[in-house]
């Protein structure tokens, strides 16, 4: 095993980790704006820090090229797609919530 | 090495049951949608690594690329669905 399939294997694992942070935030998160901001940065990273691991794994040739392209492709893309149904929500009247303010908290 | 993209594999499939939940039992459409979206996220993974599994890694490359561009259309074609209904209110 070269030191670049170690490189990779440590990438890889990364991108398993992040995704995995991601979904368990996509179930646990309260609101529909918080559930976005799961999905929309820690599954990226996850999905960028696995196609790179591919990359280094892969060397110096046609298929990290295009693996290359798919990266960059899911970079710009999947912030936008979160960004256009984030946007969608606010518009269709979806509230985000607020932490309860600390008068009401001491009556309670 | 194959081994290793075996185990990621498997492991990513098991890690897709949990968004799954949220489709299903999302409280509004924006939830099962962002669902959705991640559920295509973590396939693009999967079929990356069965690519190398296989040796047809030529192959399935392009398959990943029509597979983002699909759910990348996919959610923006919902996102604009739910604007429009929104304008119309």
């Amino acid at each position: 095993m070269t030191l670049w399939q170690i490189i990779s294997i440590f990438l890889i694992f990364g991108g398993a980790f992040f995704i995995s942070v991601g979904s368990i935030g996509l179930i646990r998160l309260p609101d529909f704006y918080s559930r976005c901001h799961a999905t929309g940065k820690a599954d990226t990273l996850g999905l960028l820090l696995v196609i790179a691991g591919l990359i280094v794994y892969e060397g110096f040739s046609l298929h990290s090229a295009k693996l290359l392209i798919i990266l960059i492709f899911v970079g710009l893309t999947s912030p936008t797609a979160t960004h256009a149904l984030a946007r969608a929500a606010f518009r269709f009247g979806i509230k985000p919530r607020f932490k309860k303010p600390a008068t009401t908290r001491e009556k309670t | 090495m194959h081994d290793f993209f075996t185990f990621v594999a498997v492991y990513l499939t098991i890690v897709i049951f949990i968004p799954l939940y949220r489709v299903i039992a999302g409280p509004r459409l924006m939830d099962r949608m962002l669902g959705a979206g991640a559920i295509g996220t973590k396939t693009m993974v999967i079929i990356l690594l069965i690519g190398y599994m296989f040796d047809r890694i030529d192959m399935f490359i392009d398959i990943t690329l029509a597979y983002a561009v699909l759910n990348f259309i996919g959610v923006i074609a919902i996102a604009k669905y739910i604007e429009r209904i929104a304008r119309k209110r």
